[in-house]
């Protein structure tokens, strides 16, 4: 739970109906936005939206990716049945936009704005700091902003203020500076309530005297869901452009979703040799690091953990998930899996072992099959039973396990298993830890 | 503020009835060898009174309180709170702490409190010069002197990272789990810690870890610091620019984690809220950089971490500015009974035994049949009788007759005397629950008795082998009418239709009916006495009864004996008539009807006698 991006079409439906609230003669509607996914019916989405029929529109893919004109994925002042054929054209199409290859799978259409590029753009952002929200505001919008960056203008909200008291810094805007002013307060405040933790606008214009948000990036942050579900409606948080999910990922992000402890899994090379199982989000970060900061970067298959005291059932699943992409592939010289952990606070770790220890026991064969070794290292209530427990299941697993506890350092299980010295080779290996 | 957060006579409010973090924290005041508890009162929004807590050996009382308020003006000394509400609610509560004038420090447990709630949260802390630890953290620790909620464990764990006596060493992460890793590392390489704090994962924390590392540099007895930072946030910057600063004089010793994130696509979100990187400067590769430019002690990787905070002690010690105290041991603490159960260091003799259901089991069981099964397989409440009642699975015949004897039993009008307390009850204003007990506890030898008295009279008769005859006989010389036998108006020619349906069912199913039989054969007797002395449905249904238990097959002769003689078959009619009960109960009530009072002419008069 954190910041997310938002696509452009949820974060205007939010702008629109705040802003309406607060300049009640805004003329940005929230109706006036549609969506389109593979499975959208065109006919249906008329239907349910005629102003595509009456207008000249926008259509853009809203995938959470921006220099979509520099990139030739805008389609600009079209008719319905232009903008349908160009999306149409695009759609689950795989595309390249900077470093990121993708498929385009969804797109926003709206109303068209006419307007001037020269002079008729303005930028504005909103960022979230620690104590105060920088609002950055330039009269050099559009494409025009980065080179002109010296011409925004910051003001800073400290978080206790209202921004009714803040004076807005404002550049050089001539007739409209009032309106302006009025528009970026009000937007203001539909970030923060929103709970927007990054709001930017480039460029907004203006037709017909009135302000009108052309691109918009926003992210939120997801914790405050319970706070903003009726400003909010049915938000969902896309995953960034180009990044797919495998199935497993999925099962264990469903799991996680659906459970008070934490579970977490990113594949990084499903053909790597070091798997870790670690506890703790902490502790996770710092097993990853050790087998990078060790040279073994290119061989670590995963990233994962799992904490806040997960029933013995959810680490079951977390666990079997972990041995069945482990032992898919084989590799001649083995698989090392790290169930690591530092001293828990409340974690019961013999419970949480339960569940791990019922996986290994059901992989039994694949792995010894595969080679795998393991390494065990664990602190924290109940730890004694939960390292006798895997101990014993050492005996009769068929495979190597190696356990250890809080008198051997945390990470030292990562050098054994990355550089195993020749009698452990032999499996001579000193079984240590909860001896005392 | 003061840069002391704590002292061995500070005390909290706990907010949250979280009794095992509270236990955790009294048993770590026994450990340090405190006087006082550190936890002066609890609040439980919506309940108030005592709670029982172990305090060393004895037990106490903590006060527990509504709301915050209340608890605060009765322990104006009590300046810590330790924040369990929700992530819903942890923002207003810990808001209305930090405006209690008592109130110095909140601690905030909660994980997923809404970044800007959390901003405003330091904020207010910052303005009143007062101090939130977290959201999302496990809180932290003095050793020797308080320790918040579930801070560093077990008590095992305490007393091997030696946190029940001060040190020289001043420690703050952002994890929560591994402040506690590291209290180890801190015990294992150095005299130990002397207050240790999680700021929490978030990207907001209350406090920041620049602010506990320049408390310690303040506090005289805090000789080094040691630190963890975290991919993701600028905050490590800062502790760069306060080193530039010379702010910081103590050695530091800190590591930046989530240095393996350069392997990984762009933008992996880790398992804490606040730890991704958004931009180069952000990096741990950059601030760990950074830090050991600036003058900080920074490992080549975790695993030297101890190694360097090691060196680091060694060198304060060879220079005299740490001289170790001698060695304190804790006191032992008396084992949970729960746990030395659980260890198998105890055991106990229990006071019931239970044979016929477990709801311990995955499943709610009746006699090792799981409910689900229960309910595929038909039995109906009959087979449930005898699940419970009886530990046998009975033929559909025999659930059959159960259902069919609750089904006649189940009223006999108003006038009877259950039906009729129970009404008088019901119209007493009394509850259901005592109206119906009002009328179950006229049940007895003179009102429904019947059934359990026929099986029972019959069956003693039909083993010892009297003929109807000499039965009827034995009963008269008893001076005893035969129970079961006898109806208002009926007669054999006028047969009780109910009797003569059941008995039906019974030839038709039951392979032995031979204390039926003998009942017939005595009826045919005493009906030549007086024509309404027919086997009635009671006494056929308490008969029947014994048939149905010896044509199962599954019960030996002295388990029928128990059975029968345990009052079994009154069961039976107390629950088929609280069925009835219940319909006049309801009638009563539904009708509102008023109070029942016997008429005078009810009621003959005759004190004058």
């Amino acid at each position: 739970m954190a910041q997310r991006g938002i696509r452009e079409y949820e974060g205007k439906k939010i702008l629109f109906d705040g802003l309406a609230k607060h300049i009640p003669s805004f003329k940005g509607k929230s109706e006036k936005l549609a969506l389109v996914t593979p499975d959208t019916d065109p006919k249906q989405l008329a239907k349910e939206h005629p102003w595509l029929l009456k207008e000249k529109l926008v259509a853009k893919p809203d995938q959470l990716f921006g220099k979509r004109g520099k990139h030739g994925l805008l389609c600009l002042n079209a008719d319905w049945k232009t903008a349908w054929a160009w999306i149409s054209e695009r759609m689950n199409k795989t595309v390249t936009v900077g470093k990121t290859t993708g498929e385009l799978n969804t797109f926003m259409i709206e109303p068209f704005t006419p307007h001037r590029e020269d002079g008729e753009e303005c930028y504005v952002a909103i960022r979230a700091y620690r104590d105060y929200d920088m609002v950055y505001l330039s009269n050099k919008g559009g494409i025009y902003v980065e080179e002109h960056w010296d011409m925004v203008k910051e003001t800073q909200v400290p978080i206790l203020s209202s921004i009714d008291e803040v004076i807005l810094n404002l550049p050089e805007l001539g007739e409209r500076r009032a309106q302006v002013e009025e528009f970026v307060k009000a937007l203001y405040k539909v970030y923060s309530e929103g709970h927007f933790t990054y709001l930017e606008i480039n460029p907004f214009t203006f037709n017909n005297g009135e302000i009108v948000p052309l691109d918009l990036v926003a992210r939120v942050d997801d914790t405050a869901a319970f706070e903003c579900t009726k400003v909010w409606g049915d938000l969902e948080f896309p995953s960034s452009f180009g990044q797919k999910h495998t199935k497993e990922e999925e099962f264990i992000r469903k799991i996680d979703e659906g459970t008070g402890a934490s579970l977490k899994l990113t594949m990084l090379n499903p053909d790597g040799r070091v798997w870790n199982m670690v506890a703790g989000g902490g502790a996770s970060v710092i097993y990853a690091d050790t087998v990078c900061d060790l040279g073994h970067s290119k061989e670590l298959a995963n990233y994962g953990e799992y904490s806040g005291d997960p029933s013995a059932e959810d680490t079951y699943q977390y666990a079997k998930t972990i041995l069945d992409l482990m032992t898919r592939k084989k590799d001649p010289r083995g698989k090392v899996l790290i169930i690591g952990g530092g001293i828990a606070n409340f974690t019961d770790v013999a419970k949480t072992f339960k569940g791990i220890i019922k996986a290994l026991t059901e992989y039994k064969q694949k792995l010894v099959e595969g080679k795998v070794k393991i390494y065990v290292r664990r602190g924290g209530p109940n730890y004694k039973e939960g390292l006798a427990n895997m101990r014993r299941l050492g005996e009769t697993l068929g495979v190597p396990i190696e356990v250890y506890g809080p008198e051997t350092h945390m990470t030292a299980v990562v050098s054994m298993a990355l550089n195993p010295s020749p009698a452990k080779a032999n499996g001579k290996a000193v079984r240590a830890g909860g001896k005392k | 503020m003061k840069p002391e957060l704590f002292t061995k006579d500070t005390t909290a409010i706990v907010y949250g009835y979280h009794v095992n973090a509270i236990q955790r924290m009294l048993d770590f005041d026994y450990a340090c060898g405190r006087k006082v508890p550190s936890v002066a009162a609890i609040v439980n929004p919506g309940s108030e009174g005592v709670h029982k807590v172990f305090f060393g050996k004895g037990e106490i009382l903590v006060p527990v309180y509504r709301n915050l308020a209340a608890a605060s003006a009765k322990h104006p000394k009590s300046d810590v709170v330790v924040n369990f509400a929700s992530y819903r609610s942890a923002f207003d509560s810990s808001m209305e702490a930090l405006n209690n004038p008592n109130i110095r420090t909140v601690c905030v447990i909660a994980e997923g409190v809404p970044e800007r709630r959390a901003r405003i949260l330091a904020a207010t802390a910052a303005k009143l010069d007062k101090m939130v630890i977290g959201p999302a953290t496990v809180g932290g620790i003095k050793a020797g002197c308080f320790k918040i909620a579930n801070t560093a464990g077990t008590y095992e764990n305490i007393v091997e990272s030696k946190l029940h006596r001060p040190g020289s060493v001043g420690f703050v992460s952002k994890s929560g789990g591994l402040s506690n890793e590291c209290y180890n590392i801190i015990a294992r390489n150095t005299d130990g810690l002397y207050e240790g704090i999680a700021i929490g994962g978030d990207a907001y924390p209350g406090s920041t870890l620049l602010e506990h590392i320049l408390r310690y540099e303040a506090i005289p007895s805090v000789k080094m610091i040691v630190a963890l930072g975290e991919i993701g946030g600028t905050e490590e910057l800062r502790i760069v620019e306060a080193l530039k600063a010379k702010k910081i004089t103590k050695p530091l010793v800190i590591w930046v984690t989530g240095t393996c994130s350069k392997m990984f696509p762009a933008g992996v979100q880790f398992g804490h809220a606040g730890a991704k990187a958004g931009s180069d400067l952000e990096t741990a590769d950059a601030k760990n950089a950074a830090l050991k430019a600036a003058g900080a002690i920074v490992p080549a990787s975790f695993d030297d971490y101890g190694v360097k905070i090691n060196e680091t002690y060694k060198k304060l010690v060879k220079k005299g500015e740490i001289k170790p105290a001698p060695e304190a041991d804790a006191p032992a603490l008396p084992m949970d009974f729960a746990q030395a159960m659980k260890e198998g260091k105890i055991r106990k003799a229990t006071t019931f035994i239970n044979t016929i259901s477990n709801e311990k089991k995955e499943e709610l069981e009746y006699l090792n049949i799981p409910i689900s099964k229960v309910l595929e397989s038909g039995m109906g409440i009959g087979g449930v009788i005898g699940l419970l009642w009886f530990k046998r699975e009975l033929p559909a015949y025999g659930n059959k007759f159960l259902e069919t004897a609750l089904m006649l039993t189940a009223d006999h009008g108003p006038a009877v005397s259950g039906a009729h307390n129970a009404i008088v009850a019901a119209r007493a204003g009394k509850d259901i629950i005592s109206a119906l007990a009002s009328g179950l506890l006229t049940i007895g030898p003179r009102f429904g008795g019947a059934i359990d008295g026929a099986a029972q009279q019959f069956k003693r008769a039909y083993d010892a082998g009297l003929t109807p005859e000499q039965f009827i006989t034995d009963m008269k010389g008893k001076g005893a009418n035969i129970p079961g036998i006898g109806h208002k108006v009926k007669s054999l020619t006028n047969p009780d239709m109910r009797v003569t349906q059941l008995k039906a069912f019974c030839k038709k199913h039951f392979k032995k009916t031979d204390l039926l039989d003998y009942a017939l054969a005595v009826e045919q007797l005493t009906t030549k006495k007086k024509g309404n002395l027919i086997l009635n449905v009671d006494g056929c249904i308490g008969i029947a009864f014994v048939d149905m238990l010896t044509s199962a097959g599954s019960f030996s002769k002295d388990e029928i004996d128990n059975i029968v003689n345990m009052g079994c078959l009154n069961a039976l009619f107390v629950v088929g008539r609280s069925i009835g009960i219940f319909g006049h109960i309801f009638d009563q009530k539904r009708l509102k009807q008023p109070l029942y009072r016997t008429p005078y002419d009810e009621i003959a008069y005759m004190t004058d006698l």
